[in-house]
């Protein structure tokens, strides 16, 4: 528990464990997850519906709704400071200053009656002690850095008038307005079109670069992951049960889920291509996070399960350099391919 | 395509809405949702559609059902125009076809047995009652990869891929021609997604029916359709085989579209033409080609003139004015 924590590393979440109280009794949302961020690093969190990847991005926001949610266990260490031991006042001074969020719907994180331009004011001068004029040249130049036209307007606009897509630009310049440390996306992009996703998407990674912030990006489209991050980390019911470099990852996925996960997802044709290839089908369904079988959460569903698979959880190992996995076959299936 | 006269014919069809304000509410502006699309659909045969949000696609699908009122158009099943009938002479053409939603959620009524929903339809149509009802929809369980044994379940009961199974079942007991699917894996999770596009794939080659498949994702729309229609702000701007579009899009549109699709391999690092800019609003769009404002090709007669679909090669249309109709990229 006591290596150093490299200087670059912006943030280090280690063992994490967050639970929730339901009717239905309690389940682990975020089951014993440790990843880390570096500056100007993207890291991509996919899984499918209910996995904890929101979860997962609440609980580093300290932002878990409690009840019925609780962190229980492990450490979120933002630029060498554990969030977990912070009162409600320090807390409060981190967000929306060494880190912001990303939402994938900017109407719930906007404010309905205030100008675009007066939000990032508010984000500007939460942290910075500058003049109203300035403060409010500094909102603009945001506006017009995130590529809105007409910046100088659209500042005095109103959410409603903005499109989706100009909306979510402004979200990022509010969120970003403050240099912060991290930054985290949940399905930044999911609401809106492709053509529109794209220029998101490009904006994002262009500004991350250039400020230094260390970006989790949550999503669960393999084409933008592979587009825009450098390390993944897969999650299945509450726990990690992959981690690798884009590259290992899309090269030689190692876990049968995210394995199936690739070759169920369809590829655009390739130009050469005349025939298609039947989707390859990931059988059953997802668990739920009440009723977990025991062992291996993914053993229902995996073709290679074997009776070890039904009793015991795989331990996550390294099974080739820099590419964890969660499976008693993972040697194997490195080896086979 | 052997068949003679296509399944479905659409011709100029066009769908406005009347935007109202002020206090008289008095019509202040016109939505053109869909502003004279034109396209044919044979027997078998699947035909995709796709374009931004807001563009036109589930406006088509339902005129298409008559869910909507055409503003003008003409809407041929079989050779009839559907578009100008009455409820009741619209009756026979109905079971002919059929919707699958986007939401599986919304779409099933929670009080009734997934049993019941399924054989309401062969009710309504006075086609099967009784033991011979249960027989028929057992059959069509069966037939979308559910259990007999699930059909006293009710909705809340099953997983999100399988109530859209039950959607589908649906859908098919009335032994349609033509099934509208509006979105219909885009709430599934990813895993559960390949299931239900299979399954289409399989109840179509086995029955022989035609779909209307509509979705934002790119990838499914190209993996099950035969032929794509790409739409931009109420018009189709190009319409090709599956193949032939991919491997040639014609319209700068379908360029920026397919290069902003994220390809899943950080190997492929795409050459961007990306497109700038958002899209227009559909009260007042854009005159001449509706792409123009956002068109790095433009010319001075682009901001005028409407470029009609014209063919661009063998099964290939396009509606721009650099197309000169040899088919070849330039
Ligand atoms: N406020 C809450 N109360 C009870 N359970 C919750 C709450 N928020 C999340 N959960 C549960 O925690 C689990 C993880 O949810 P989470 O939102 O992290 O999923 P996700 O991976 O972000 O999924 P999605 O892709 O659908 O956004 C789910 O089972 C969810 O139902
Ligand atoms: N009942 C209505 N009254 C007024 N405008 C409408 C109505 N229904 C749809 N529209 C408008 O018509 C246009 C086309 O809508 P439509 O739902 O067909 O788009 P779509 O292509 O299906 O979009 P999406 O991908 O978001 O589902 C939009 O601008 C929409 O706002
Ligand atoms: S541990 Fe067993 S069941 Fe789980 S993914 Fe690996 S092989 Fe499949
Ligand atoms: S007609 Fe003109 S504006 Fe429209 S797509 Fe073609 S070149 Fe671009
Ligand atoms: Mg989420
Ligand atoms: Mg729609």
């Amino acid at each position: 528990m006591s290596e150093a924590i490299p200087a670059e590393t912006v943030l280090d979440v280690k063992n994490l464990q967050t639970v929730f109280f339901t009717n239905s009794g309690l389940f682990r949302a975020v089951d014993d997850v440790s990843f880390s961020v570096r500056r100007g690093e993207t890291l991509a969190i996919v899984g499918e519906s209910g996995c904890g990847k929101s979860v997962s991005a609440l609980s580093i926001m300290r932002l878990v709704p409690d009840p019925p949610g609780r962190i229980v266990g492990g450490s979120v260490t933002l630029e060498g400071t554990d969030l977990l031991k912070l009162d409600d006042a320090a807390m409060r001074s981190i967000r929306g200053n060494r880190i912001s969020m990303i939402f994938q719907e900017p109407m719930t994180s906007l404010n309905p009656v205030m100008r675009i331009g007066d939000q990032i004011i508010e984000a500007v001068r939460l942290h910075q002690k500058v003049s109203s004029k300035e403060a409010w040249k500094q909102a603009v130049d945001m506006l017009r850095l995130v590529r809105i036209p007409e910046p100088e307007r659209r500042a005095q606009e109103y959410p409603h008038q903005l499109s989706g897509g100009m909306r979510q630009r402004a979200m990022i310049a509010m969120a970003l307005a403050c240099r912060p440390a991290l930054l985290i996306a949940d399905e930044p992009t999911t609401a809106l079109d492709v053509t529109i996703q794209a220029q998101i998407l490009a904006l994002i990674v262009d500004l991350q670069q250039r400020l230094g912030t260390g970006l989790i990006l949550i999503t669960h489209d393999l084409g933008v992951v592979a587009q825009t991050a450098q390390r993944v980390i897969v999650m299945y019911a509450g726990k990690k049960i992959e981690e690798a470099t884009v590259e290992s990852l899309f090269e030689t996925p190692l876990h049968p889920y995210t394995r199936g996960l690739m070759a169920s997802i369809p590829a655009v044709p390739s130009p050469d291509a005349k025939e298609d290839v039947r989707l390859v089908e990931i059988p059953g369904m997802v668990p739920s996070l009440t009723r977990l079988p025991p062992g291996c959460a993914f053993a229902p569903r995996c073709k290679l399960a074997v009776d070890r698979c039904r009793q015991e959880y795989p331990p996550l190992d390294e099974v080739k350099s820099n590419h964890w996995a969660a499976c008693w076959r993972a040697g194997e299936i490195a080896e086979a391919s | 395509m052997t068949e003679q006269r296509p399944l479905l014919e659409v011709t100029d069809l066009v769908k406005h809405y009347a935007v109202r304000g002020g206090v008289l509410r008095r019509q202040v502006g016109t939505v053109h949702a869909v502003d004279g699309v034109s396209f044919t659909l044979g027997a078998g045969e699947t035909l995709g559609l796709v374009g931004e949000s807001g563009c036109g696609k589930s406006t088509v699908a339902r005129t298409v059902l008559r869910l909507v009122e055409p503003t003008s158009g003409a809407i041929k099943l079989d050779g009839e125009d559907i578009a100008p009938l009455s409820k009741t002479a619209l009756r026979p053409y109905r079971r002919s076809i059929q919707i699958v939603f986007q939401d599986p959620f919304a779409s099933l009524n929670p009080r009734m047995t997934a049993g019941d929903i399924v054989g309401e339809p062969l009710t309504v149509h006075s086609i099967a009652t009784g033991a011979k009802k249960q027989e028929r929809v057992a059959e069509l369980f069966q037939q979308v990869g559910l259990r007999p044994d699930q059909m006293k379940n009710f909705p809340h009961q099953f997983s999100g891929g399988q109530r859209q199974r039950i959607c589908i079942a649906r859908a098919l007991s009335l032994g349609p021609r033509l099934i509208v699917c509006d979105e219909p894996v885009s709430a599934l999770d990813v895993s559960i997604q390949a299931q239900v596009i299979n399954l289409l794939i399989d109840l179509q080659r086995k029955q022989n029916f035609s779909y209307l498949f509509i979705a934002h994702d790119l990838a499914v729309v190209a993996h099950i359709s035969h032929r794509v229609a790409v739409m931009y702000l109420g018009r189709i701007v190009e319409i090709a085989d599956k193949h032939e579009l991919f491997a040639n899009p014609r319209h700068p549109y379908t360029q920026a579209l397919l290069a902003s699709v994220p390809i899943a391999d950080p190997k492929a690092k795409r050459a961007a033409p990306l497109i700038d800019g958002d899209v227009p609003s559909p009260i007042n769009p854009p005159s001449g080609c509706a792409f123009h404002t956002r068109c790095r090709y433009a010319i001075d007669r682009c901001k005028t003139e409407r470029p009609a679909l014209q063919a661009a090669g063998p099964a290939h249309q396009v509606a721009c004015w650099l197309n000169d109709g040899t088919g070849r990229s330039e």
